[in-house]
């Protein structure tokens, strides 16, 4: 794992593959004769692989630019620059009838049960839906029977396929639209704070529905939340997002218990952690200020207006996403893609040695 | 006891038959004590910390017994006159979303002022001064430029920086919070969380904190109380409900969630959903999701039983609660 | 659209992440599958759409049923005067003239001595006519416009909006004198021609609206991500949940057009005689108000129930479809 980090960029075998993916929207001035007078940056420079079967998470606070990036993978937007290579394909340049057929293979599951389902159509012409968009994957005789089959692996029950949205409770409405995702059976799929809507409760059932139904279908997802935990538990790889682009990325491990860039560190060091005890044992960075507008960012490295560890150097250069100087030689964990001049190791996670 | 609600009962009557919202809940609060109310939606925290503020909906909801003993006072005897004078003044209330609360054409000053212009009786002049003040308390940043600005004008958390501020204006003896950080980022609401904690512990307050995150409330709480269908299942300290739970929810709910330090293996998960409050099953409301579910628990409505006495008293409502903190 | 479950349930709890109510269903044992158990709280395990649900308001409604018999009434006189009129409006003796209330003429004579009874109900045809007609026009107008313009935005969008203001400025009834004192011609269709020239913008508005905000939801999202075409979007997600203000607002203008029409031919612009309407009836009776007030209240009430039907109708189908409001 650690050896193949470095070349990851050069996998030939990632099914996803985005570069230098930028979303600029305009800010104009003037009624009658517009004229633009800056841009607010919501994705400025992202890139990631994907490989096939793989979790990566992506991690960040509001307006950080994570749902931007989620409507740009399933071309809900058109980026302003780069390029979003399926199987080698970009497929920001494809004709929209080449772009139809990529469409199957990359679904998006929504955040809000509530506003993702047409309240208008029973459950079993939301899940079907798919099938009449894209003829060619089942012929009309068996589409009914195919409905049932996605309620049933869901795990709700076939025979609700009259029903209507409201019916259901939130958890249900979310399997109802993850069952929509899976109907063209796709190979990626885009969950954008699939839980954040729902109780505790219930958002366990989904999670583990997510991940039964990744070793299933061999599904690979991106999948973006603000939830650290539910991000850790879920992901195989977590890329952490701040005004707009990625500082820091790595495996699970290498992200969550040797974190190099400080406001990783800081995220980290802010959840709340289920257990008392933790309390005395945790020091907590606290970040001064709110995070700046992604139309006016700040010059070279973006965090460094609210980061402790901020110097002269940080207000020129912008620090690459790379393996920081410091760890390149080294064969710790701490050694993966982190954007800060001043990247060194903290442990801000309590484990359960701390506790003892 | 600063606050003692007491076998409180309040039902909604909507379209499709009367949710029984709140079924006999009993929790106190004493000053400089912080009481986590922790449960789903629907579970009915927020609708007792709202019967207990004065400002549920009535109709379509209605108290249909109980005690709410503020100081020794039933505030539910009060006349509504009576009452406005405790609520602001003795007792107030945060909300999840700063933007709605704040009116969005007054300025934060003139929002915060108003509060001392009214009860208090002050000038314009020295009720903005005070509100200079408060904003510095709360630690908004430029507090005497930022005075005049209105809500709009500030970040997620600066607001509900400010609600805290307007909640803290009249020095109440009790603070609830509705999911005070719900809606802010995760950075932010540590700020948050922080503040209130200092803030209640230099004023001496009593503070509800209701909630439904297990991280937030083990972080700030001294005792919790566990709410589901409109009871409270399991009230404990702090420490102790997190080491061994004595009811079968709380457990559920302490393993369903993932952890931060370690990737874990798959999740607990409760099966089932949360009860429908126009049916709420009989016996035990727990017990159709409940793994150790007897007969008993179908039939019979468990007692509050007391599980250890001192110094914060435990309880559960749970037949089998011996078998859960031991299993 | 909120659905009630939904809506009841934030009432009683107002909590959680994002608001979402987990309190609404029960027993729908989502991992246990338990067999077409009762799900929801209304008729046990039934499909309700939202439209079911509605009609199951509206049938318990009073205000609703009242205005529904008014209306139907309404519609089967427009339709078969002779059901319960035997006369022939036209058929006037001018002997009679002003006349009370006698045998076989309940309501009396007008100036011209024509059975006010008779004249009442045939009135009843134009004033339905007019009305519906215009409503029809004014809908379809306002509503593929206003509906096409908040689908796709842009120059369109902004050119419609201003077009839209143009109408706005016109006072109604002074353009009525205007424009339609130049037509000769003696049908209602000038009048109905008038209506939906000036009425669109209005439902094109709410059309507009009630398109954008049906758009944003992320139902319509999810269709463009599979890749459905513009239509698909428009006619199976957005149109269906962007109807109901259409159908509100056009039923309670459709009350304002009847009695716009009597303005119009109490001014002498709308509709001229021979045809019967209650405009006219209202404006000759209005000259003999002291020697014979029956002749004006009979067309003046009918028109004011017709009206108070229509708009009650409006405002009872409202609150059907928008639980929110209760």
């Amino acid at each position: 794992m650690v050896e193949a980090r470095g070349e990851a960029s050069l996998q030939p075998e990632a099914i996803l593959q985005v570069r230098d993916l930028y979303k600029h929207y305009p800010l104009t001035q003037g009624i009658l004769f517009k004229k633009q007078v800056g841009a607010v940056k919501a994705v400025d420079g992202v890139s990631f692989d994907l490989a096939p079967g793989e979790t990566l998470g992506i991690v960040g606070e509001s307006g950080c630019g994570k749902s931007t990036v989620a409507k740009m993978l399933v071309n809900l937007e058109r980026p302003t620059a780069g390029t979003i290579s399926y199987k080698g394909e970009d497929i920001t340049k494809m004709s929209p009838k080449a772009l139809r057929a990529v469409r199957r293979n990359i679904q998006m599951v929504f955040q809000d049960p509530y506003t993702s389902l047409n309240p208008r159509m029973t459950v079993g012409d939301i899940i079907g839906e798919p099938y009449e968009i894209h003829p060619e994957v089942a012929p009309k005789g068996s589409r009914r029977r195919k409905v049932q089959d996605l309620l049933d692996v869901v795990g709700l029950n076939p025979e609700y396929i009259n029903r209507y949205p409201h019916q259901f409770s939130g958890g249900q409405r979310q399997r109802i639209g993850i069952a929509r995702g899976l109907a063209l059976q796709p190979e990626i799929i885009v969950a954008d704070e699939p839980v954040s809507a729902l109780d505790v409760s219930v958002q366990a059932q989904v999670v583990n529905l997510l991940e039964n139904l990744q070793r299933e279908f061999s599904l690979s997802y991106v999948f973006i939340a603000h939830d650290l935990s539910i991000v850790r538990h879920i992901s195989d790889r977590v890329g952490v997002m701040y005004l707009g682009r990625i500082v820091e990325i790595g495996t699970d491990t290498e992200i969550y218990d040797h974190p190099t860039h400080p406001y990783t560190q800081a995220l980290l060091s802010a959840v709340p952690v289920p257990d008392p005890e933790a309390r005395a044992h945790r020091e907590r960075i606290v970040l001064t200020g709110d995070v700046p507008s992604p139309a006016d960012i700040p010059s070279g490295c973006r965090f460094r207006t609210r980061c402790w560890k901020a110097q002269e150097r940080c207000a020129l250069e912008v620090p690459a996403l790379a393996v920081p100087v410091e760890f390149r030689l080294t064969d710790s964990p701490a050694k993966h893609d982190s954007a800060c001049h001043f990247a060194e190791e903290k442990h801000v996670v309590p484990t359960e040695d701390d506790r003892e | 006891m600063l606050l003692e609600v007491r076998d409180l009962h309040v039902e909604f009557h909507t379209r499709d038959g009367v949710a029984k919202a709140v079924n006999g809940v009993d929790y106190s609060v004493d000053e400089g004590e912080t009481l986590a109310v922790l449960g789903e939606s629907g579970s009915g925290k927020s609708v007792t910390a709202q019967a207990v503020m004065g400002i549920l909906d009535m109709p379509p909801g209605r108290i249909t017994g109980g005690e709410i003993l503020f100081q020794g006072q039933d505030l539910l005897k009060l006349k509504e006159e009576e009452r406005r004078k405790v609520r602001g003044a003795k007792m107030a209330m945060i909300f999840q979303d700063a933007l709605s609360s704040l009116n969005p054409v007054i300025s934060v000053g003139d929002q915060l002022g108003e509060m001392f212009q009214v009860h208090r009786g002050m000038s314009r002049k020295d009720s903005r001064a005070k509100a200079v003040e408060l904003m510095d308390r709360v630690r908004i940043p430029a507090a005497k430029e930022r005075v005049g600005q209105y809500p709009h004008q500030f970040s997620g958390g600066m607001r509900q920086r400010i609600m805290i501020a307007m909640a803290l204006a009249l020095e109440p003896e009790l603070i609830i919070a509705d999911e005070p950080t719900t809606a802010l980022d995760v950075t932010v609401q540590a700020q948050v969380m922080d503040l209130l904690a200092e803030l209640q512990r230099e004023l001496h307050m009593g503070l509800i904190l209701i909630t439904h995150d297990l991280g937030v409330v083990a972080d700030v709480a001294d005792k919790i109380a566990v709410m589901y269908a409109g009871r409270i299942v399991e009230h404990a300290p702090v420490h102790e409900i997190y080491e061994a739970p004595a009811h079968p929810y709380t457990k559920g709910l302490l393993e369903s969630i993932p952890r931060l330090d370690q990737k874990g293996s798959q999740l607990y998960a409760i099966k089932g959903l949360p009860p429908n409050l126009l049916a709420i099953p009989p016996g035990c409301a727990f017990n159709p999701r409940c793994p150790l579910a007897q007969d008993r628990c179908r039939t019979d409505v468990p007692p509050l039983y007391e599980v250890t006495e001192s110094p914060v008293p435990r309880r559960s409502a749970c037949h089998y609660w011996k078998e859960c903190l031991h299993g | 659209m909120p659905e009630p479950n939904y809506d009841e349930g934030a009432a009683i709890a107002p909590t959680g992440a994002g608001g979402a109510v987990d309190l609404a269903m029960s027993e729908g044992e989502s991992l246990e599958k338990t067999p077409g158990g009762p799900l929801g709280t209304g008729p046990a395990g039934k499909p309700r759409s939202l439209w079911s649900d509605a009609w199951h308001d509206l049938r318990r409604n009073p205000v609703f049923i009242v205005s529904a018999l008014v209306i139907l009434f309404l519609v089967l006189i427009s339709i078969w005067p002779s059901l319960i009129a035997s006369g022939d409006p036209l058929d006037c003796d001018l002997a009679k003239a002003q006349e009370g209330s006698q045998p076989g003429h309940p309501f009396g004579f007008n100036g011209q001595g024509c059975d006010v009874y008779t004249r009442t109900v045939y009135g009843a045809r134009t004033s339905v006519a007019v009305g519906v007609l215009a409503t029809l026009g004014v809908a379809v107008l306002g509503s593929v416009l206003g509906g096409l313009a908040g689908f796709f935005g842009g120059g369109w969008d902004g050119f419609l909006s201003r077009i839209t203001d143009v109408f706005f400025a016109i006072p109604v009834v002074l353009g009525g004198l205007v424009l339609l004192s130049v037509v000769t011609s003696n049908t209602v269709w000038p009048v109905i021609g008038f209506m939906v020239l000036l009425g669109w913008p209005q439902l094109s508005r709410i059309a507009r609206g009630s398109v954008i905000t049906a758009k944003q939801n992320d139902y319509v999202q999810a269709a463009r991500a599979l890749g459905a075409s513009n239509s698909r979007m428009l006619l199976r997600h957005i149109a269906p949940n962007a109807l109901a203000p259409v159908i509100v607002v056009a039923t309670i203008a459709l009350g304002t057009y009847i009695s716009l029409e009597a303005t119009l031919s109490f001014l002498g612009v709308g509709l001229k005689p021979p045809t019967v309407s209650w405009g006219i009836d209202i404006s000759s009776a209005s000259q003999y108000i002291r020697n014979a007030p029956h002749m004006l209240l009979w067309p003046a009430g009918a028109l004011a129930v017709t009206v108070l039907a229509f708009i009650m109708l409006g405002d009872a189908v409202r609150d059907a479809l928008d639980p929110k409001l209760r």
